[in-house]
């Protein structure tokens, strides 16, 4: 069953990147430039309305909340996306959108994928020398959220306020920004 | 449908489907699978690399340290790999696929090879894209594991759960990648 769910999720997943173009390296270099903040608006309005409907889903308990994972908060979170965004930039791409790249025919998200296999792996041998280093020093006590999820097995950093007042500020905040963005400058 | 979405239409639906995700299975994330499937690789030419172990959480360890983190969780992926997060990842090739076969205007020859601000900015050698494509995927790629997760899983479903791990990802993100893309990007006169 989870596997048909990944099948269905996953390609729907890669059909939507695709089609609201955070496939196209063009979109993306274009964003971080800020001469086109097409997706900029499109991700900041996804995460606000997922946020939200989520937060209602736990509100009236319609949601397993096994289902919820929160990662842990560390210092190579901050490292590790410095980095990542120096790949983004020059590349164009992220993990999921040059894999949804490959499959609309496009060469460079192929090379990206080959040189992001070599980095995971990159990773993968040095692990074992980092991990006790002050890069995987939790931060906030790790595995935290701003409103609360999970109480019993996530802490929140606002916690006297219901979480659908915090977490709906949150998402509408985030939906508003991405109605008032500007669609595109005139000069790229 | 319409050829591209506008910033509504994208963010709605993507918005329902990482919701949908969450909702039936678990948060959406990419950036595992690139472990998993160097561990695939590594695993068939190093048959040590993998082993059954009861005393482990997941039933199996590694002989890598990244691999036997969290009770083994990454070996037993790696030595299943028709598991949830795979399966899901591949799957994500194939709505790309369709999204461009079903488009009436598909991606172009020059855009297969590099966008067009890339050969505005930077000229149009193939091999030149191709080379710094592969630098940035490695770059990227290790930057997400020490982060733990990448856009989708730190960003996107990080930041809709109100994880602070999501907003400090994001933080870093941006914080180099817009002086960089401003910075590589510059016209060259």
């Amino acid at each position: 069953m989870n596997i048909i769910l990944a099948i269905i999720l996953g390609t729907a997943f890669g059909f939507v990147l695709d089609k609201s173009g955070a496939s196209d390296p063009q979109k993306i270099i274009n964003m971080l430039r800020l001469k086109d903040l097409h997706l900029m608006k499109v991700i900041l309005f996804a995460i606000g309305l997922s946020s939200l409907l989520l937060f209602f889903l736990l509100l009236f308990e319609l949601i397993d909340l096994g289902h919820i994972g929160v990662k842990t908060a560390y210092w190579g979170v901050i490292v590790g996306g410095l980095i990542f965004g120096i790949g983004f930039a020059i590349g164009g791409y992220c993990p999921g959108t040059c894999v949804v790249g490959a499959g609309s025919g496009r060469k460079d998200a192929l090379f990206f994928i080959l040189g992001g296999l070599l980095g995971a792996l990159a990773f993968t041998f040095i692990y074992g020398s980092i991990k006790s280093s002050a890069l995987f020093d939790k931060i906030a006590g790790g595995k935290v959220t701003i409103a609360l999820t999970n109480p019993e097995k996530y802490p929140a950093l606002i916690d006297g306020v219901p979480a659908i007042i915090v977490a709906g500020a949150i998402a509408v905040a985030f939906m508003a920004i991405a109605y008032y963005l500007p669609n595109k400058s005139e000069e790229v | 449908m319409k050829e591209k979405w506008n910033w509504f239409t994208g963010g709605l639906v993507l918005g329902l489907v990482f919701l949908a995700a969450i909702w039936l299975v678990k948060p959406i994330g990419a950036s595992t699978q690139f472990v998993i499937l160097d561990g695939i690789v590594w695993n068939l030419l190093d048959s040590q690399l993998i082993s059954e172990d009861g005393a482990a959480k997941s039933g199996f360890s590694s002989t890598n340290a990244y691999l036997n983190k969290s009770g083994g969780k990454y070996a037993k992926h790696v030595q299943n790999p028709l598991n949830y997060g795979f399966v899901f990842v591949l799957s994500m090739i194939l709505g790309g696929f369709i999204s461009n076969a079903i488009a009436r205007k598909k991606v172009s020859a020059q855009a297969k090879i590099s966008p067009a601000v890339w050969v505005d900015k930077l000229g149009k050698s193939a091999s030149k894209r191709y080379l710094y494509a592969f630098a940035g995927g490695f770059l990227v790629l290790f930057g997400a594991r020490l982060a733990g997760g990448c856009t989708s899983g730190h960003m996107m479903s990080g930041m809709m759960q109100s994880s602070l791990s999501g907003f400090l990802f994001a933080a870093g993100v941006f914080a180099t990648a817009i002086p960089v893309a401003i910075l590589f990007f510059k016209p060259k006169n």
